[in-house]
């Protein structure tokens, strides 16, 4: 890695939660919307978030967003190589 | 052989390239003659009109089918080129494969392990069409950096492009030019394995097929030819090009046959090359359009296809249909919002198909009796084999006679029926909207003044369009979804967009401000003009010597809902104090008496109770568009029917009012005492000289700069502040002199028309004219007219105009208006072309989205958008004002029922 300054994006309050759903939560993500995992929204491997978290390609990342309707929401994406 | 209608659902569409034998094998004749007819007009064989390729002279017979004009199809038919030639829709294409592969044993310059990553990639990323691309582009750029072959050894050499199709290879010095046939030889070298990664597939577009050695030719139908007045045939663009190809094209096989020197043949071939170019498209950059004798440049295949005329826009996404008409709109206050007024004219000539049952049997009769020309009649009948038989005066008996159930009337369009209208530009759902057919005198569509926002429309002049649903299914689906009243609430904003406009909303607050009174006749009169049905009037307000008189707020309450309870602050609210006082009233009694109420009673404050109008007077927040509280509330809680007959009877109720009162607004309604002059001249004065003291502060150095500005930003924006706040006194002035009772106040101040700020530009002064929010500048050097001193940073010659529309302009202010104008002009043509554009590529992206029933929003692979529609899963429609729920009206609806029951 180039010398970068160290930041800690999840400590942004406009940096929503990210966490990386388990092969459990994910085999249950998968049977709940029936999707094929190609089916989900991506996220890069290279955003800065997929890796704070150390998320590889295949991962899926579970987004905690707030809302102004809903409270909270939960967006799911699929980590993808570059 | 009959056309047969045969119905079959496409299940896929596959896009590919024909390869020689596809094109030789759904060729029906070799085309060798580059001509048409004989002299006596007969289509000559092998020639472009072959009878082969179809007919279109009445009389003829296809020989391919058998069949006659308008029956064939038509037939294609292929010329076998001499020499091949690049087809320039792939030109790039061939140069990025050529690039990408082995000059000598044609495999892809990639190692066995790069090919190998590459393929997994492809299988992972599978109909991701982006990423498909970006991949490919990403091979193609490591395979020609390849200098030597990782397959063969090979080396290779730099490839250059030059348009539209020439290929030139760089060996060292030399340059050599790479023909279509060597270009061809090349491509046939790439195997099939190689293909995936190339973009390519073995099946459908084997590299070698975009150089052409058989160009198909459309059959005759595609490329008619028409005959002139003067009995002159004219032929098709693509026959004239077609004839020019074939004309070079035998001229180089003989030439090679005879053994002609290569420079020759290489002329014709480069010849040849631009027919075929040309014939495929004619706006090729680099390659002159082939023109005809006139000088028009040729319509040649791209260009049937592309651009606003062309197929796609044109005419696949352009249809245009039956059972429509157009004409112009005007307003009917009388009709329901949910009717549409049709001419009698158009009425005549739309039809609605009618199943004929037992029970419509003898209308119908009565209506083919009646026939085309008197209505209510019917123009066709269809038969139970479906066979459509104009209704005419010869044969109306025996259709009477023949018709019985099976059969199906084409009756005139009449009062009742379902039609959607529409004006464009249709940019959101109620651009469409189903109405109820009233049939009418005079040559206009009317419509009800309340769905002019929704539409847009105005009457100066507006076209609209309307459809005639032909099926059941559609017409119940135009009734169940599309009906005006189901259309009230915008899903845009979650208020109401259809609703009272300008005089519905004055009308209403005369009726129902404090003070106004009405006799019996009037109450009557008015009760019936809206088509209020009262068993009997309730007990008069007052009596005046002897004279029964009822409140307006008494009769508005006869509109409304019978347990209707809500309060709200109105836009005649101006003194907060006075509303507070009910406010409060309510809110900690939540039923307080009605003497306690009458004592705080305000027009600015709006307390309905179980249906009773208390306090307040009517204005825009009551009915009005986006912001009707009490049109809201009716159709969440009383439904859309209710809503839309509240809407018909409350306008029509408003208008009577301010018809029998009268409702006028002239020069005269923005008469300022002298007193008043006076003040407002002071306050101009006063500005004018604070303007000058801040000037002389600047020029003496004394300005203190503002944060992040300079000293003459500093200053502007001062002089800025000071002008503004001089006209917004003088506007106050002339309000203070300027009462409810002045029709223009009214109208300001209910929110019917205008703003406050045009009566005071009309009364006291126009105020400061801007460009880009800052003051006049631009225009001679150091001032913005001739009749400034320079460097003038005063008041006046900066574009503050102290006069009003009514003392009229000086020729200065005159012409400082006039800029300040041009920008709202400008603004308004930039802005429209943007959002329309912003719109097109909005819609574009947006189009093929849907909301599963799960609740997700997928594109139609099915891939997910949203795993909630919006996130929240609310449809806007139903939300309270972009809220999900209003629990504070709950709680009080639920509060109010409790302590009604004790
Ligand atoms: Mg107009
Ligand atoms: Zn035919
Ligand atoms: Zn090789």
């Amino acid at each position: 890695m180039t010398a970068k300054k160290e930041f800690a994006i999840f400590d942004h309050e406009l940096v929503p939660e990210h966490r990386v759903l388990s092969e459990e939560e994910k085999a249950e993500l998968v049977k709940k919307y029936k999707i094929k995992l190609s089916q989900l929204p991506q996220i890069k491997a290279d955003d800065p978030a997929v890796q704070a978290l150390d998320a590889k390609p295949g991962d899926v990342i579970e987004i905690k967003r707030k809302s102004p309707t809903a409270g909270v929401y939960y967006y799911y994406r699929i980590v993808v190589g570059d | 052989m009959i056309m047969q209608s045969i119905k079959r659902v496409i299940g896929s569409i596959e896009f590919g390239i024909l390869s020689p034998q596809e094109i030789r094998k759904m060729s029906a004749v070799e085309v060798t003659v580059p001509d048409t007819y004989d002299d006596d007009g007969y289509p000559i064989e092998g020639g472009l009109m072959d009878k082969r390729l179809g007919v279109i002279d009445p009389g003829l017979r296809c020989e391919t089918c058998g069949a006659r004009y308008g029956e064939c199809p038509g037939h294609f038919g292929h010329i076998e080129l001499a020499r091949p030639v690049i087809h320039v829709g792939f030109a790039k294409t061939i140069y990025r494969v050529l690039e990408s592969t082995c000059r000598e044993c044609g495999r892809i310059k990639l190692t066995d392990e790069e090919i190998e990553g590459y393929m997994k990639k492809f299988e992972l990323i599978e109909n991701r069409r982006k990423v498909r691309e970006k991949l490919i582009k990403e091979i193609h750029k490591k395979a020609k950096e390849r200098k030597v072959c990782p397959h063969c050894g090979a080396p290779q050499y730099e490839l250059k492009f030059e348009r539209p199709t020439i290929y030139w290879e760089i060996r060292g010095e030399e340059k050599h030019r790479m023909m279509p046939s060597e270009v061809r030889d090349r491509l046939e070298r790439i195997p099939d394995k190689d293909l995936p990664l190339l973009g390519l597939d073995r099946e459908k577009s084997r590299p070698e097929w975009m150089v052409l050695t058989v160009l198909p030719v459309p059959p005759v139908t595609v490329r008619p030819s028409i005959t002139l007045e003067s009995g002159i045939r004219a032929e098709d663009d693509l026959t004239h090009k077609l004839v020019d190809i074939i004309r070079i094209n035998n001229r180089l096989k003989t030439n090679i046959e005879a053994g002609a020197p290569q420079l020759i043949i290489e002329d014709l071939w480069d010849l040849l090359q631009y027919h075929v170019t040309t014939y495929i498209n004619n706006e090729t950059s680099g390659v002159p359009a082939a023109k005809h004798k006139s000088g028009r440049p040729l319509k040649t295949l791209a260009q049937r296809l592309k651009g606003k005329e062309g197929r796609f826009r044109g005419n696949l996404s352009g249809k245009r249909v039956n059972f429509s008409a157009r004409t112009v709109i005007s307003p009917d206050p009388m009709i329901s919002i949910n009717e549409v007024g049709v001419p009698m004219d158009v009425a005549m000539e739309l039809t609605v198909p009618e199943k004929v049952t037992e029970f419509n049997i003898e209308k119908l009769k009565k209506l083919i009796l009646n026939g085309p020309e008197k209505y209510p009649g019917a123009n066709y009948v269809i038969d139970p084999e479906g066979r459509r038989i104009r209704i005419m005066e010869t044969n109306r008996e025996t259709l009477v006679e023949m018709i019985d159930i099976g059969w199906t009337v084409e009756r005139h369009l009449m009062d009742g029926d379902i039609v959607l209208f529409n004006r464009q530009p249709s940019l959101h759902r109620m651009s469409i909207m189903a109405h109820r057919v009233r049939v009418m005198p005079y040559k206009t569509f009317r419509l009800n003044l309340a769905v002019c926002p929704p539409y847009n429309a105005d009457f100066d002049g507006d076209e609209m369009n309307l459809h005639v649903p032909q099926t059941e299914e559609a017409q119940a689906e135009a009734r169940i979804l599309m009906e005006v009243q189901n259309h009230i609430i915008s899903p845009r904003y979650g208020g109401p967009i259809i609703g009272g406009i300008q005089d519905h909303i004055s009308g209403g607050y005369l009726l129902t401000r404090e003070g106004a009174y009405f006799t019996r006749l009037e109450v009557e009169q008015m009760l019936m003009f809206a088509g209020v049905e009262v068993e009997e009037l309730p007990k008069p307000d007052k009596v005046e010597n002897g004279i029964e008189l009822w409140s307006g707020k008494t009769i508005f309450s006869l509109l409304l809902p019978k347990d209707l309870t809500i309060w709200y602050r109105n836009k005649l609210c101006e003194d907060p104090k006075e509303c507070e006082a009910i406010e409060k009233l309510i809110e900690e009694k939540l039923i307080p008496s009605k003497e306690e109420i009458r004592k705080v009673a305000t027009d600015g404050f709006v307390y309905i109770r179980n249906g009773k109008l208390l306090s307040g007077a009517i204005d825009k927040k009551a009915y009005g568009r986006e912001d009707g509280k009490i049109l809201d509330i009716i159709v969440r809680e009383y439904g859309v029917e209710r809503a839309r007959q509240f809407l018909d009877q409350v306008t029509k109720l408003a208008i009577w009012v301010i018809t029998h009162r009268g409702f006028t607004t002239a020069i005269d309604d923005e008469d300022l005492p002298q007193e008043a002059i006076e003040r407002i001249r002071e306050i101009i004065r006063e500005a004018e000289q604070k303007v000058q003291r801040l000037i002389e502060a600047y020029e003496n150095e004394e300005l203190e700069p503002l944060p992040g500005k300079t000293l003459e930003e500093t200053l502007e924006s001062k002089i800025m502040a000071v002008l503004a706040e001089s006209r917004d006194q003088a506007g106050e002035v002339a309000s203070q002199y300027l009462g409810m009772n002045n029709h223009a106040v009214i109208m300001a101040k209910t929110g019917a028309r205008g703003k406050i700020l045009n009566i005071t530009q009309m009364s006291a002064l126009l105020g400061q004219q801007s460009i880009r929010g800052k003051r006049l500048y631009r225009g001679y050097r150091d001032r913005v007219l001739a009749h400034f001193k320079r460097r003038d940073l005063g008041a006046r010659a900066k574009g503050f105009i102290i006069n009003s529309y009514k003392s009229g302009l000086t020729p200065a202010e005159y012409f400082f208006h006039a800029m300040g104008g041009r920008e709202g002009l400008v603004d308004t043509a930039v802005r429209t072309a943007q959002s329309g554009y912003m719109q097109r590529r909005l819609i574009n992206a947006l189009q093929d989205l849907k909301v599963d029933y799960d609740g997700t929003v997928r594109d139609p692979s099915g891939i997910i958008v949203q795993f909630k529609y919006g996130e929240d899963g609310i449809d806007p429609m139903r939300s309270w004002q972009g809220k999900t729920v209003d629990v504070d009206r709950i709680i009080v609806r639920t509060l109010l029922k409790l302590r009604e029951k004790g």
